[in-house]
């Protein structure tokens, strides 16, 4: 485990997370001048205004308006600076970029599993390149987890439900291997559920990539899926099917039959197959006659369903998979 | 001039107005019902502090090897339970508000006596299914109870506990409609609003929060428990619910209830510091309607419990800003009392040396809490012990000391007799060092990435992990000591005089301890809060103006 750069603080190790100390800095800098300014004070009174007879009785003293209103403005002024600075923190962590190398993330009772593009699958473990964005696409099969690494300063919670996949992103910009926890709760071995994520350079990652055996990218394990669970009878790519056209879909606005526009996101695609009566395309019979997959598919056959119609997104076919911009 | 020479024991009082037991079960008897309660939630505190303990001693290693993993969940769960719903909550208002509220008003007791005494049962009622729960194999889910872990996964004693929170949750509704209308109702004459103690409004204010926030968390924990049994999917995303809808339903009242356990103690910390300083409070009004801001802006804060939770980052930011400015009243009472020290007559007895570590603890515990509303920040700390140390800090080192300082000061009235003063203030130095040595490593555990709820954890997270132990051992010490002296004094304690410090305020208007109808004639207020006129007039004025009534 390699030394922090300070003590009691976790290496920095991504884009982010010199500008979350920097804040913290200076929280704890304005801390210790408080503390000391109000323990110094009390300090300092108690020896000067001491009782020095049992039956001595002070002179009173007046409150000031000035001052009553000046140690609340003030201290307002300092918190409101404060505020403006971790929302743009927030807002800087939390949104996760377009262009990125898509991670997809099962969270169990009690692993972490990953999945890279190209099929590669890691347990615990995550390996990614150094100073490239990573785009983390994550779900829960059972109940919340949180995928927090402390030196990437970095902290999701997994929820699970349909329609749900939590977004999130880092850079990673120090080579490294670097805990992560479950940072959520979630029954016995809550504390096991840990792991690493280990920051390879260019060439050490592209080398890690060939070394591994990759059973065949996520979207080509999606397409075997599509055809074993006959979905390709109904969504045909001639629409000549009883259900709609999935070519071109991913990223594209659909309007529903209740007047409704949506985005056909990662989560619109995971809620149309675990509940489709929960969005009907405009032009289609209500209730829908396309069964629910609930309980026929786990989170991780979800993930290469998505990772499939993700990559016939652009109608031309299986392609690899990179994400088009979709919000948080 | 001293018309008592000696102190002397009233002939008649409280406490032996009548024996037996029949005669403290049914009482309706505030005072007695109030020292009911601390019977109550002193033995709810030594069982979370068990827990507490086992918790600590298995830190001491960074392997999970003291006791299984399923054990050491069900620990931390009830730790957090008990001392949250057992202790903390019901501890000043039940105890101290009891006690005190009537005799600060000029009342004979509170409005609704019976119902008083029906809040203890209920309180012992909840608790009774509370200890079912912790025999008959405890209950893992955290206090915080999140579903689809509890109301799916947990196959632990989950609806015997929110059962047990729920019926207590009544005592405390109850507890805080009765000190409402008292404080409306039951005033003596001239006792207006502004010349109320502000342990009242500190009191007032907390009764606001009991009255409309419990029942909504009562109504959440019906839901988890009807969620487990019948399957009804308000929660669990299986059937269609949604898990963070639980967060918003807890924590609309689980924000508000960390007010309920502070805001007593503040009401406590300003009594202290205007006896022990001989002044009035430096800004009375601004120090009273404080207490009121937090009880009101308490309300609309608890998304800050949930920045990670995946809710919307606009609603985020509407939770952080709130949150900044619910810090601001607790730092306008924080200024007011030290100004209050300025050019005072200062004692260092018991009370005000607890006063003095609420002061600077709750000031660390409430700057930390700046870090926590910081949204950039939060994503890194929040669900670490930096969150741990940061609650303890106000709970421990705020609620807690201003309750014993309350105890201490106090105790006179309610007992009639002295506590040993040296015993006292080493008592409080060893909880003040033991308290700071136990959590403050855990906010730099927190920071280099510790989470909270972990049985077993890195290898460098050990040696702070170790001073926490230890600092917990001697924080141990600090509150058994008190348990013992406080027991002895009531057989060899001195005497207390009517108003021993001396303290400004009806409550000291009486004897020592107070006749069962609190007041032999019906005080009237004249003077403003605080005033101190001469040193004879505050220790012997109601005791002269009782015992020789003007002709």
């Amino acid at each position: 485990m390699k030394r922090s750069a300070f003590p009691f603080m976790p290496e920095e190790a991504s884009s982010v997370s010199g500008h979350v100390d920097a804040l913290f800095i200076f929280l704890v800098v304005l801390t210790i001048i408080i503390a000391v300014g109000i323990f110094g004070m009390e300090i300092y009174y108690f020896i000067k205004y001491r009782r020095r007879a049992v039956d001595e009785v002070p002179t009173t003293i007046r409150t000031s308006l000035r001052l009553e209103v000046a140690w609340t403005l003030i201290p307002f002024v300092i918190t409101m600076i404060i505020f403006v600075w971790g929302a743009r923190l927030y807002f800087e962590i939390y949104h996760s970029p377009t262009e990125a190398m898509d991670i997809y993330v099962t969270a169990k009772q009690w692993m972490w599993r990953f999945q890279h593009p190209g099929g590669q699958r890691e347990i615990n473990e995550l390996h990614v390149p150094l100073d490239r964005k990573v785009k983390l696409i994550m779900a829960s099969e059972d109940v919340i987890h949180s995928f927090f690494v402390p030196a990437f300063r970095i902290k999701y919670d997994v929820v699970p439900g349909q329609g749900r996949y939590t977004l999130g992103w880092f850079q990673a910009v120090k080579p490294g291997r670097y805990h992560l926890f479950c940072a959520e709760y979630c029954g016995t071995n809550h504390s096991l559920m840990g792991g690493w994520i280990v920051v390879l350079n260019r060439t050490d990652f592209q080398a890690w990539l060939s070394g591994g055996g990759s059973e065949g990218s996520l979207s080509s394990k999606g397409e075997k899926l599509f055809q074993q669970l006959a979905c390709n009878t109904c969504h045909r790519s001639d629409a000549q099917g009883r259900g709609p056209v999935l070519q071109g879909l991913y990223g594209s606005s659909v309007v529903l039959d209740n007047g409704e526009t949506v985005l056909a996101d990662e989560s619109y695609i995971h809620e149309s197959i675990l509940n489709p009566q929960a969005k009907v395309v405009a032009g289609f019979q209500r209730p829908s006659i396309m069964p629910t997959f609930r309980g026929l598919i786990d989170e991780e056959q979800l993930l290469q369903l998505v990772a499939y119609i993700k990559s016939i997104g652009s109608g031309q076919g299986a392609v690899e998979v990179t994400t088009s911009g979709t919000a948080p | 001039m001293n018309p008592t020479n000696t102190a002397v024991y009233p002939k008649r009082h409280y406490l032996n107005v009548n024996y037996g037991i029949k005669s403290w079960l049914l009482t309706t008897d505030h005072k007695r019902i109030a020292l009911l309660y601390l019977l109550s939630i002193t033995f709810f505190f030594f069982v979370g502090g068990f827990f507490a303990t086992l918790i600590r001693l298995e830190l001491l290693t960074p392997k999970g090897d003291l006791v299984s993993s399923e054990t050491y969940n069900k620990l931390f769960s009830m730790h957090g339970i008990i001392m949250i719903f057992f202790f903390l909550i019901p501890s000043i208002p039940a105890v101290l508000g009891n006690f005190l509220i009537p005799l600060m008003v000029g009342a004979k007791d509170v409005a609704f006596p019976r119902l008083n005494l029906t809040s203890w049962y209920l309180f012992n009622l909840g608790g009774l299914f509370m200890l079912y729960a912790v025999i008959n194999g405890g209950v893992d889910t955290g206090w915080t109870f999140y579903p689809p872990y509890s109301s799916n996964f947990s196959n632990t004693n989950v609806a015997a506990t929110v059962i047990g929170i729920f019926i207590a949750g009544f005592s405390s509704i109850l507890t805080g409609l009765n000190f409402i209308v008292t404080i409306h109702s039951m005033r003596a004459p001239g006792m207006t609003w502004f010349r109320l103690p502000l342990f009242a409004w500190g009191i007032y204010a907390t009764s606001l929060i009991q009255v409309l926030g419990t029942p909504v968390l009562a109504i959440t924990l019906l839901l988890v428990a009807a969620e487990r049994l019948l399957h009804i999917g308000v929660f669990d995303p299986t059937y269609g619910g949604d898990p963070v809808l639980f967060q918003h339903l807890f924590w609309f009242y689980s924000h508000p209830a960390v007010y309920i356990m502070v805001l007593p103690s503040m009401g406590v910390v300003s009594e202290l510091v205007a006896t022990f300083t001989r002044h009035e409070i430096y800004g009375y009004k601004f120090v009273a309607f404080s207490s009121v801001a937090i009880a009101v802006l308490g309300f609309l804060v608890w998304g800050h419990h949930m920045f990670v939770s995946g809710q919307s980052t606009y609603a985020s930011m509407v939770f952080s800003f709130l949150s900044y400015a619910v810090a601001i009243p607790s730092a306008v009472k924080v200024f007011n009392w030290t100004a209050t020290l300025h050019k005072g007559s200062v004692s260092y007895q018991t009370p005000m040396l607890y006063a003095f570590g609420f002061v600077g603890l709750f000031t660390i515990g409430g700057m930390t809490g700046l870090f926590l509303a910081a949204l950039g920040i939060d994503i890194h700390v929040t669900d670490t012990y930096f969150v741990v140390a940061h609650f303890h800090y106000i709970m421990v080192g705020g609620a807690v000391m201003g309750y014993l300082g309350g105890i201490h000061y106090w105790w006179p009235k309610i007992s009639g007799r002295l506590y040993p003063e040296g015993w006292a203030r080493l008592s409080a130095l060893i909880v003040f060092v033991g308290f700071n040595l136990t959590f403050f490593p855990q906010f730099l555990l927190g920071y280099m990435g510790m989470p909270r709820r972990y049985h077993a954890y890195p290898d460098e997270f050990q040696v702070l992990n170790v001073m926490s132990t230890a600092g917990a051992s001697i924080l141990a010490i600090g509150y058994v000591l008190p348990m013992v002296y406080l027991i002895w004094s009531m057989r060899y304690g001195p005497i207390a005089e009517w108003n021993p410090w001396p303290a400004t305020g009806l409550e000291w208007q009486t004897s020592s301890p107070p006749p069962p109808e609190n007041f032999e004639v019906t005080p009237v207020v004249t003077r403003k809060p605080y005033e101190f006129p001469s040193i004879d007039e505050v220790r012997y004025g109601g005791q002269l103006r009782t015992q020789e009534p003007a002709v």
